[in-house]
């Protein structure tokens, strides 16, 4: 894509029509180079993407006109009234009159600007602003939503909110394709894609994916030296990853009956105590660091 | 989908009477600049301070003297006494000129030997030195041929008719008015400094906005977006024109001689090229502060000094000259001042409106590809 960098390598994969689709990864991991690609922005070298089954490649333009697209800079024009945004926005899409006037009062109603028409989008919070620009970004009514990172920098009620709009959305028939680092959002999708290193490493609902770690059990073990405790553990065979989890740290292993008893024994003869540890479900970041490890293990 | 440029113009025009400040640059700074220009920078050499040290003091040395100042252009304010104070004179500026009449004056006139006058002129301005110059040539040639005439009929000649009769005039500014040759400079001066800044200006802002990002995705296409950024600061750039042409006749009595249709023409196409080179500074910088900078860097300075707005073109080095051909607002200004001072037709220039074609679709394919580039 860039040079000889490849920013996605054969990816593949297909978004079911009316469901929210999370598409995770690190920063740099291609996101956004897929959704770019997506919104008919980049041309990939090779392979071809069908978007609301127009040909990336051959018809960017009628995939444009059959997405919305909404990043976190929130693409507004702060210095233009609420009103003006989605007059211009509507403009851009083709809307006019009767159609015009009413997708607008939707959008209003939705992002909660009702009797804040007149005001400057720069005097907007985040979560209002936020709001307006999907509102801005769907006024067409596409049948496709491409958000990259849409939360980020907006507190969590506005989130909150946030996640309401795009269920509602999909409840409507709106395919969402979102972008996102945080993990609670990550658990709202339908379906998750997880792409590291340009690779799509994990494809499925997020409780399939936590059944990936069916095969190893996860504790979380508080102690006196997490750190040192972790290195410990790691040269253990049956020790499957270990990542630190706040004050605590998570450790995989081998499902066996003894591996709650060997990893007390492991510490306390090294001298580290531990003031708990518990059985746990893994969470989809414990899955995530699991699949890294494992991508970085190749 | 039906697609027009209208939502781009209509919400264009909405950031530019929000931003109040672009406005005013574009219409307060022309009227600004033409006060400044139209006023302080004269040409015209009147009223020369000039001091005198007639040391014959004889009654042809005074008649010489009623001559000498017998026009607007020089003034006699001083009067030297001794060769002494001539020294250091010209050195603190309160003359421009000094005339020296030597004692044996009158009587070499009578004996009919030549008689020599020394003047002493300040030529730290190279520009006045020389025209102060060419004036006292003619009043000095005008005495001469004078005296010659009248010594001829006293020695009982008949009156000898000069072999060319001189009989200047002066077209097209016949006062040799500074202003009325300012104003077209101006104006071409004026819309490349204004257009260029505000287009740059303008695609900028998206870009550091994030807002080009939304454009990009949305089915509007590069022409579109180019056209629709580009027409309401032709709107306001062409008004800005009129304007400096309704004071230019106001205060400076320059008028339009030739077609005010033509003149239009001709505007626009300077203007694309004005607005195509905004461009293609937008999609250089990245950030407003960098645009400005480079559009002031390549308007002001190129447009005042190698336009021949100011300075004649024929008068620089080669490699100077060949660096003009780059400027449009040569071209521009040769079929401006041809259009309002001369009133000729569109025959006497269309060389120019040529290059200016030629300038604008260079500049538009270069900003355009690369705005494409950006965009996609």
């Amino acid at each position: 894509m860039f040079g000889s960098f490849r920013a996605v390598d054969n990816i593949s994969f297909s978004v079911r029509r009316g469901e929210v689709f999370g598409f995770l990864g690190p920063n740099g991991a291609g996101k956004s180079t897929t959704i770019r690609m997506l919104c008919g922005l980049l041309s990939p070298t090779s392979g071809s993407a069908t978007v609301a089954g127009y040909d990336i490649t051959d018809n960017p333009d009628a995939v444009k006109e059959n997405i919305g697209y909404m990043s976190q800079r929130f693409s507004l024009y702060e210095d233009l009234t609420v009103d003006q945004n989605i007059n211009f926005y509507g403009g851009i899409y083709g809307l006019e009159g009767a159609r015009l006037k009413e997708r607008k009062e939707w959008a209003i109603v939705m992002a909660g600007l009702k009797g804040k028409e007149k005001m400057l989008a720069r005097a907007l919070s985040g979560g209002w602003k936020q709001r307006l620009a999907l509102g801005c970004s769907i006024l067409h009514e596409p049948p496709i939503v491409f958000l990259d990172e849409p939360t980020g920098g907006v507190d969590p009620v506005s989130r909150r909110k946030f996640w309401e709009l795009i269920y509602e959305l999909s409840s409507h028939g709106t395919t969402v394709f979102v972008t996102t680092h945080y993990m609670d959002e990550a658990e709202h999708c339908n379906t998750i894609g997880f792409i590291y290193n340009g690779k799509l490493v994990a494809l499925g609902s997020p409780t399939e994916l936590k059944h990936r770690l069916d095969r190893y059990t996860v504790y979380e073990v508080h102690c006196s030296d997490p750190v040192e405790a972790m290195e410990i553990l790691r040269q253990q065979p049956w020790t499957v990853e270990t990542s630190i989890f706040g004050s605590a740290f998570h450790i995989s292993v081998d499902s066996s009956d003894r591996e709650q008893f060997m990893i007390k024994q492991t510490l306390a003869q090294n001298k580290i105590d531990v003031t708990q540890i518990e059985k746990i479900v893994p969470s989809l970041e414990d899955v995530f660091l699991h699949l890294i490890d494992a991508e970085d293990g190749k | 989908m039906s697609l027009n440029i209208l939502p781009i113009v209509r919400k264009e025009f909405r950031q530019i009477k929000r931003d109040k400040r672009v406005l005013a640059v574009m219409l307060f700074i022309p009227a600004l600049m033409l006060f400044l220009f139209g006023y302080a920078l004269n040409f015209d050499i009147k009223h020369t301070a000039t001091a005198v040290y007639d040391e014959d003091n004889s009654r042809s040395s005074r008649d010489f003297i009623d001559h000498f100042f017998r026009n607007e252009y020089f003034d006699y304010t001083l009067r030297l006494q001794s060769k002494s104070e001539m020294d250091g004179i010209l050195d603190g500026g309160q003359v421009k000129v000094v005339l020296v009449i030597p004692s044996r004056f009158s009587a070499h006139l009578e004996n009919g030997k030549e008689a020599a006058v020394q003047v002493i002129i300040d030529g730290s301005n190279s520009n006045t030195g020389s025209m102060l110059l060419g004036y006292i040539n003619m009043i000095i040639q005008q005495y001469s041929v004078n005296i010659t005439a009248e010594t001829s009929i006293a020695h009982g000649n008949h009156l000898l008719a000069m072999p060319i009769d001189y009989q200047p005039r002066v077209w097209y500014n016949p006062e040799l008015k500074s202003a009325k040759f300012l104003v077209p400079g101006l104006i071409a001066f004026i819309l490349m400094v204004t257009a260029v800044i505000s287009t740059a200006l303008a695609v900028v802002r998206e870009r550091e906005m994030g807002t080009i990002e939304q454009l990009m995705v949305s089915p509007v296409k590069p022409l579109q977006l180019i056209l629709g950024k580009t027409i309401p600061y032709t709107v306001i750039s062409l008004a800005a024109t009129v304007m400096i042409l309704v004071l230019g006749y106001i205060l400076f009595d320059v008028s339009i001689k030739g077609s005010v249709l033509l003149l239009a023409l001709v505007t626009i196409i300077f203007l694309v090229g004005a607005l195509g080179m905004g461009l293609l500074i937008s999609t250089i910088a990245e950030t407003q502060q960098v645009a400005f900078m480079i559009a002031v860097i390549t308007t002001m300075l190129p447009t005042f000094i190698l336009s021949g707005f100011v300075f004649p073109i024929r008068n620089m080095p080669w490699f100077i000259q060949m660096v003009t051909y780059l400027i449009p607002a040569r071209y521009f200004l040769v079929a401006l001042r041809a259009i309002v001072l001369k009133g000729v037709g569109l025959g006497a220039f269309w060389e120019q409106l040529v290059f200016m074609g030629l300038f604008a679709a260079a500049v538009l394919a270069v900003s355009s590809a690369r705005l494409k580039k950006i965009i996609s």
